[in-house]
C-alpha cells in the first residue's frame, strides 16, 4: 500500500499533539516537585526548575512514609487473598457447574457494579460492632469481599478455555476436586494469576472512598487518604503534594511499564466478556 | 462404576462448598447491606450515638430530595451527573476511536504512543485529581500554556467557575420524564419490530401513544412538584472535571478499540482493498460497524464508572462545591460529615437504582448471549 506523505505527516502530528497533551500533567508533577516552595509562582509555573531542589522528596518522605506502609500492609495480604479466592471460584464455576450455578455468578457479578455508597453505611456499622473499625484487617476484608467478583469473572473466563477434557480424563482416573486442582488447573493459572494480582494490586493501591470512610483520623490512613488531606487543605504548598503524587504513583506506575500487557488483559475482562 | 459415581457427587459437593463462603460474603456484603441501606432510607435515623431512634417515614426521604427546598444540592447534583455522563463518555468514546485508527495505521513507535495515552489509567484519581486541581488554577497552569508562545494567558475560571448554561426548570419535571418515556418507548417499539417481536413491539407503541396523548392534553403540564420555579443547568465548572477524567480514561477506550480492530480478519480488509474500497471507507463500512458490541459494553463500563463517581470530585474541589456535587459525593458528605444517615442511605438509594437500571438489562444480555453460544 502506498500512502500520501501528507497522511502519515498529519497522522504523526495529530499523535504527537495528544503525547505533549497526555503528558502535560505529568511534566508539571515532576517541575513543580522539584521546586523550593518560593520557586512555585504561578507565572512560572511552566519553568524547569532552577536550581533543582530535592527537600520536597525528603519532606514528602517523612510526611507519607506511615501511609505508604499501611498501603503496602494493605494491598499485598488483600491482592494475595482475593486472587486464591478468585481462582478457587473460577475453578468452580467454570468446571464443577451445578444447578443455578451460573444465576448465582450473575448475582456475583452484579456486586461488581453498584456504587459502594449504596453498602457503606451498613459496612461502617458492621466493621465497627466487629472491632475492625479504622483498622487495615477491616480493610483488607472489605477489599477481599468486594474484589471477588472481578477476581472470580477474570479466573472463569481464563478457566473456560481450558478444554474439559482434560478434566474429564483427571476425573477419570480418579482423580478428585483438589487433585484436579492442582495437577492440572493450577499449573497452567499462572498468567490468570497475574491479570487478577496486577488488577486488584492497582484497585486496591489507588482506591478511596473505603479508606477514607473506614480509617480516617486513625494512624491506619492508607496513601491516597493522607494525600488528599494534605492537597485538599487551605493555602497548599503545591511542591508537597505534587512530590506526594509521585511517591503514590510510582508502584502502580511501574506495574504497568513493566507488566502493561497483562494490565491491558485485566482492563479488558473488566467489561464481563472479555 | 458405583463408587466412582459416588466420588464424583462426593466432589460435586466439594465444589459448592469451596464456593460458598464467597457465596455468603456477597450475600451479606452486597445483598444484605443493600436491603439494609433501602431499610434505613426509608426511616428518620440520624446520628450513630446509643439511643438514637430509628422511626419508619416511609417515603418522605425520596419526597424531600425531590421536591424539599433545602434539598436543592441533591437535585442539582443530579443533573451534574447526566452531563457529566455524557460528556465523559463522548469524550472517551471520540479520542480513544481516534486514538485506535491512528495507531493501525503501521506507525512507528506505536507500542510508545500507546503507552503514553493509556498510563493514566494506572494512576488513582486522586493522584490524578490532585495534579488537575493544580494545573486548572485560574492564574496558572493550563491558562497560561499560551504565554509559552508569546500569546496571551487564557482567562478561564475552570473549577471556580459558577456560571450555568442550559437551564431547566425543576418544577415541570414530570413533563421531561414524559418526553424521555416517549422516546424510550419508541426506541423499544422500532427495536422489537426489527426483531420479529410484534407483541412487543405492540405493547411499547400503545406505551408510547399512551403518554403522548397525556402530554399533548396539557394534563403534564399541570402537575407541578414544587411550588416554585427552580433552575438547574449545567455547570460551567464541570468542564475541568471532564478533562481530567477523559485525560485519565480514554486510554481505556483505546485500548477497547485497537483490540476489536485486531479482531477484524486481514482478509475482509484485503478483499474489501482488491475491490478497490478506499481505506476511510473500508473504516466506514466495514471496521466501524463490527465495533459497536465493544462500543457499547465499554459505554456501560464508562456510564456506570461516571454514575457514582467520587473521589476524582472529591479531590479538585473539596467537600464545600456545591456546584460540582455529585450524588456520590453527597452521600458521603451527608453520611458521614453530616449524620443525617437516613438521607444518605436515600441517596445511595437512588444512585443504586440508576446504575440497576444501566447495569441489569447488560449483564442479562450478556450472559443469555452467552448460553447461547
Amino acid at each position: 500500500m502506498k500512502k500520501k506523505p501528507l497522511n502519515r505527516f498529519l497522522i504523526y502530528f495529530v499523535l504527537v499533539f495528544f503525547v505533549i497533551i497526555f503528558l502535560l500533567p505529568a511534566y508539571m508533577v515532576i517541575v513543580t516537585s522539584f521546586k523550593s516552595p518560593d520557586q512555585i509562582e504561578l507565572t512560572r509555573v511552566w519553568q524547569l526548575p532552577n536550581p533543582w531542589y530535592f527537600q520536597s522528596f525528603i519532606e514528602a518522605w517523612e510526611t507519607f512514609a506511615p501511609n505508604l506502609k499501611n498501603s503496602a500492609l494493605l494491598v499485598v495480604p488483600a491482592t494475595v487473598l482475593s486472587a486464591i479466592l478468585g481462582s478457587l471460584n473460577g475453578y468452580v464455576l467454570s468446571k464443577w457447574k451445578f444447578k443455578g450455578s451460573n444465576i448465582l455468578f450473575q448475582l456475583m457479578l452484579f456486586g461488581m457494579f453498584i456504587p459502594y455508597q449504596s453498602i457503606l453505611i451498613p459496612l461502617f456499622q458492621f466493621l465497627d460492632r466487629v472491632g475492625l473499625y479504622g483498622s487495615i484487617q477491616g480493610l483488607i476484608l472489605v477489599h477481599v469481599v468486594y474484589g471477588l467478583p472481578i477476581t472470580t469473572l477474570i479466573f472463569r473466563n481464563y478457566y473456560a478455555e481450558v478444554p474439559t477434557e482434560m478434566i474429564e480424563a483427571g476425573k477419570i482416573d480418579g482423580a478428585g476436586f483438589f487433585k484436579i486442582y492442582s495437577r492440572i488447573v493450577f499449573p497452567i493459572s499462572l498468567p490468570g494469576f497475574v491479570v487478577v494480582i496486577i488488577w486488584q494490586f492497582t484497585q486496591i493501591w489507588n482506591e478511596f472512598l473505603f479508606a477514607v470512610t473506614l480509617t480516617s483520623g486513625t494512624g491506619n490512613t492508607p496513601i491516597t487518604v493522607a494525600l488528599q488531606n494534605l492537597a485538599g487543605g487551605r493555602a497548599v504548598q503545591w511542591n508537597l503534594p505534587m512530590a506526594g503524587s509521585l511517591m503514590a504513583a510510582l508502584p502502580t506506575l511501574l506495574v504497568y511499564l513493566f507488566l502493561g500487557r497483562y494490565f491491558i488483559r485485566g482492563l479488558l475482562a473488566g467489561s464481563v466478556k472479555g | 462404576m458405583n463408587i466412582k459415581k459416588i466420588a464424583l457427587k462426593r466432589d460435586q459437593m466439594i465444589a459448592f462448598l469451596m464456593i460458598l463462603p464467597s457465596l455468603i460474603l456477597i450475600g451479606l456484603f452486597v445483598y444484605g447491606f443493600i436491603f439494609q441501606t433501602a431499610w434505613s432510607s426509608f426511616t428518620d435515623w440520624e446520628g450513630v450515638a446509643a439511643g438514637i431512634e430509628k422511626n419508619f417515614i416511609g417515603f418522605e426521604n425520596y419526597k424531600n430530595l425531590f421536591t424539599k427546598l433545602l434539598d436543592i444540592r441533591f437535585r442539582q447534583s443530579l443533573v451534574n451527573t447526566l452531563f457529566f455522563t455524557v460528556f465523559f463518555i463522548a469524550g472517551c468514546l471520540s479520542l480513544g476511536l481516534l486514538f485506535a485508527i491512528l495507531l493501525d495505521q503501521n506507525i512507528r513507535f506505536e507500542g510508545v504512543f500507546r503507552l503514553i495515552f493509556l498510563y493514566p489509567m494506572s494512576l488513582s484519581f486522586i493522584v490524578s485529581g490532585t495534579v488537575w486541581r493544580w494545573l486548572l488554577n485560574p492564574k496558572g497552569g493550563i491558562n497560561l500554556l499560551p504565554t509559552l508562545f508569546g500569546l496571551d494567558p487564557l482567562e478561564i475560571k475552570w473549577l471556580t467557575d459558577r456560571t450555568q448554561i442550559w437551564q431547566f426548570d425543576w418544577i415541570a419535571l414530570p413533563k421531561y420524564l414524559g418526553y424521555l418515556l416517549l422516546a424510550l418507548m419508541i426506541f423499544l417499539a422500532i427495536r422489537n419490530f426489527r426483531a420479529g417481536k410484534k407483541w412487543g413491539s405492540a405493547i411499547m407503541a400503545l406505551i408510547g401513544i399512551a403518554t403522548l396523548i397525556w402530554l399533548l392534553s396539557g394534563k403534564a403540564d399541570q402537575i407541578l412538584i414544587l411550588d416554585y420555579p427552580e433552575p438547574h443547568g449545567f455547570n460551567l465548572a464541570l468542564i475541568g472535571i471532564v478533562l481530567a477524567a477523559v485525560w485519565q480514561m480514554s486510554g481505556y477506550m483505546m485500548a477497547m478499540y485497537i483490540a476489536g480492530i485486531r479482531g477484524v480478519p486481514d482478509e475482509l480488509r484485503e478483499a474489501a482493498r482488491v475491490d478497490g474500497a478506499s481505506e476511510i471507507k473500508i473504516y466506514r463500512d466495514i471496521i466501524l460497524p463490527m465495533l459497536r458490541p465493544i462500543t457499547l459494553s465499554a459505554m456501560i463500563v464508562l456510564g456506570h464508572i461516571s454514575l457514582k463517581i467520587f473521589d476524582l470530585i472529591f479531590v479538585m474541589v473539596g467537600p464545600d462545591n456545591a456546584t460540582t456535587d455529585v450524588p456520590g459525593v453527597l452521600m458521603f458528605l451527608t453520611a458521614f460529615r453530616g449524620n443525617q444517615f437516613a438521607k444518605g442511605a436515600a441517596i445511595a438509594m437512588v444512585m443504586l437504582l440508576i446504575v440497576a437500571f444501566v447495569i441489569v438489562p447488560y449483564l442479562v444480555n450478556t450472559l443469555r448471549t452467552e448460553h447461547e453460544l
